[in-house]
């Protein structure tokens, strides 16, 4: 096992170089800040002293370099814009990112696995076709729009639910937290629950796939001719065999969802990464989006291997392998 | 003193889009307590689907539609699910055919075993657990207290075989029903999983329906043997009597088609053709198609005759002169 991770760790260590030479070069094809910097009417003086301050006279290599001498020292460089380290700013709207992607994990689980394991045990019944079509919707619906409905129905027309905004947070290990309070759970569900539907989906039909094979095993029907009840058969036998490609899945689409949470943070004015990395491009802020998309090639790095090391304490044939 | 298991006229039958599958379609027979009966024929014939009707667990679209499986005098065929829960694995235990697919990959050899006993017993986990250990050992598996900790994989084909005979003797039930466990495995170890079961079975008095197409696996093992063909038995009687004297042209043809009776040299005798589709046989004898006895008679359905003493053929045209040697 040890050997395994430090295996996977050296893999994941490559992988984020390669990924910050890809990330720092596309960055600077993209365009040049300091038309949108500096103003116009400066002087040529002007310009140059501020170009130099910035450290964009450098050629691309030098730049590469002392970003990469930085990044080492925890500095990924200073907004433009914000005059902050970029870092900073993108630490402090983590925490909502966080929450409403954790939220919107929790809902597809709590949501898709009872309903999967109902549509896979009972295949023909009308609930389970009902459950069926419904998570063709989850896939096929654009999310700003679903968004938009939950808006209209659940805040406009019958005002349970608040549209905007984080609502009360509370502090916990100094940061800001919208999940411990009444009403911010009020405000993360909605925008959650637009996060989810995607997952909600998968795992329904991930789910039902699995329970529908599962239950077609030798070793099912052996458990079952050991007089196991029906409950011990299915949430022992079969969901433990069920388990194993929900949680790489869903695990994995933790990072899609908080990469990808920019359009539900948008609808819902949700003041997380997503809506500041919208606005970075706006305004070419070239540090913040380099460390923004930085911190989410690590954090894809970071699940992969959280999802490996859960994938073989559930699987004990790959923890075997990966010992050999 | 009634049987361990008398089954009478017992009729599963599968209701598929394409028509209903007679998988086993008016089959009777009997076990003694203690004893020992082969259920042979070649594959398809529905031995399977009735070890499954036995214990309540023919797969849907199948369901056991008539006769009556009764089991130390109680008819299992109208018993409730829960009674049947409660009989499976602790009175009736089965045993299937591939061991690498019949224990859970994903939980431990211990909790496999340890719900078993656990599912029949109100007992703490460390009893069970050591009931397990004991069963283990029983069967043959060197150090079973490290060996419980294992996962299946960890084991060969013959070690999980002999772990899926552990969990059907926990309870030393009254009937084993073993489904082919001995066919996928190699033969060296086919003989001694063999030996080891009829002599825990015969230590514990249980009885023992052993499922084969092999009939030289019965041999040594049964005490009866029933032969089924298309769902029916064709021929039943004591294994001695129906080995050296079939009397089904059917029976004739699975013996001359085993290896170890055949004089070296010899050709094997396949039987020719194949077994007839369930979904359409014709009437009559199912057998003609294959049979080089068949004539006329063979078009009205034969009845399970007694032809000598204790035993039965369903044939017009039944093997009773002498067999040449
Ligand atoms: N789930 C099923 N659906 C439809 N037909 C089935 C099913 N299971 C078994 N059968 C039918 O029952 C017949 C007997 O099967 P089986 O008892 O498994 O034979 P075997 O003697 O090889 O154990 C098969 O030929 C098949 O047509
Ligand atoms: S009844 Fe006729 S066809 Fe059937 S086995 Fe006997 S001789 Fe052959
Ligand atoms: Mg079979």
């Amino acid at each position: 096992m040890t050997v395994y991770l430090l295996r996977r760790i050296l893999q994941s260590f490559m992988v984020l170089v390669a990924m910050s030479i890809i990330v720092f070069v596309g960055v600077y094809a993209v365009g040049d800040p300091v038309e949108i910097l500096i103003s116009p009417d400066a002087d040529q003086l002007e310009r140059e002293r501020a170009i130099r301050a910035l450290g964009l006279d450098l050629p691309l290599w030098e730049q590469y370099l002392v970003f990469v001498q930085r990044a080492l020292q925890g500095d990924l460089g200073r907004s433009f814009v914000f005059n902050e380290p970029a870092l900073q700013i993108i630490l402090q709207r983590m925490p909502a990112t966080l929450e409403l992607a954790f939220g919107s994990m929790f809902l597809s689980i709590l949501i898709g696995l009872p309903l999967g394991l109902y549509a896979g045990l009972k295949p023909d019944s009308v609930a389970s076709k009902t459950i069926m079509a419904g998570s063709i919707l989850g896939f096929s619906l654009p999310t700003f729009w679903v968004g938009l409905m939950l808006i209209m129905v659940f805040a406009v027309q019958l005002g349970w639910l608040p549209s905007t905004g984080r609502g009360e947070t509370a502090t916990l290990f100094g940061l800001q937290w919208s999940f411990l309070t009444a009403n911010g759970l009020a405000h993360i569900l909605m925008p959650a629950f637009n996060l989810a539907l995607f997952k909600i989906s998968l795992v329904i039909r991930l789910t039902r796939a699995g329970v529908r094979e599962t239950m077609l095993m030798d070793y099912v029907k052996f458990a079952r001719a050991k007089g196991l009840s029906q409950n011990r058969v299915i949430f022992v036998h079969v969901f433990k065999n069920i388990l194993i490609p929900v949680v790489t899945v869903v695990g994995l689409e933790l990072g899609s969802t908080i990469a990808f949470s920019v359009v539900t943070e948008s609808v819902f004015a949700w003041p997380g990464m997503g809506k500041l990395i919208i606005d970075s491009i706006n305004v070419l802020d070239r540090p913040v989006i380099v460390a923004y998309l930085m911190i989410i090639v690590l954090m894809f790095i970071v699940i992969n291997l959280v999802v490996d090391i859960l994938y073989s304490v559930l699987d004990p044939r790959v923890r075997l392998e990966a010992k050999a | 003193m009634t049987a361990t298991l008398e089954v009478r006229d017992l009729r599963t039958h599968f209701f598929t889009r394409a028509g209903i599958v007679k998988a086993v379609d008016g089959v009777s027979f009997t076990v003694e307590r203690g004893k020992v009966l082969g259920l042979v024929g070649e594959s398809g014939s529905g031995k399977s689907v009735t070890g499954f009707s036995i214990i309540g667990l023919v797969d849907p679209p199948g369901r056991v539609t008539g006769g009556q499986i009764l089991f130390k005098g109680r008819d299992l065929a109208s018993a409730s699910e829960e009674e049947m829960r409660r009989l499976r694995g602790n009175r009736i235990a089965m045993i299937f055919q591939d061991p690498m697919m019949t224990l859970n990959p994903v939980l431990r050899v211990d909790t496999q075993m340890i719900e078993t006993v656990q599912a029949h017993q109100k007992v703490d986990r460390e009893t069970a657990r050591q009931r397990a250990r004991d069963t283990l050992g029983m069967v043959g598996i060197p150090s079973p207290d490290e060996r419980l900790k294992s996962y299946p994989h960890q084991f060969s084909g013959g070690m999980r075989q002999r772990v899926a005979i552990a969990i059907a003797l926990l309870h030393k039930p009254d009937l084993i029903i073993a489904d082919e466990p001995t066919t996928a495995l190699d033969v060296t170890i086919q003989g001694q999983i063999l030996a080891e079961v009829q002599k825990l079975a015969a230590q514990t008095g249980t009885s023992l329906i052993w499922i084969t197409h092999d009939l030289s696996v019965v041999a040594g093992l049964a005490d009866d043997v029933a032969v089924m063909y298309a769902g029916r038995v064709v021929e039943d009687g004591p294994v001695s009597q129906v080995l050296d004297a079939p009397l089904h042209p059917y029976t004739v043809g699975l013996i001359g088609s085993v290896p170890s009776r055949n004089k070296r040299g010899e050709k094997l005798r396949q039987i020719p053709g194949m077994t007839p589709s369930l979904l359409s046989l014709p009437p009559g004898c199912a057998f003609q198609s294959r049979c080089a006895r068949a004539d006329a008679a063979c078009r009205q359905d034969p009845d399970l005759f007694a032809l000598r003493e204790g035993q039965r053929a369903r044939c017009f045209h039944p093997h009773l002169e002498a067999i040449p040697a």
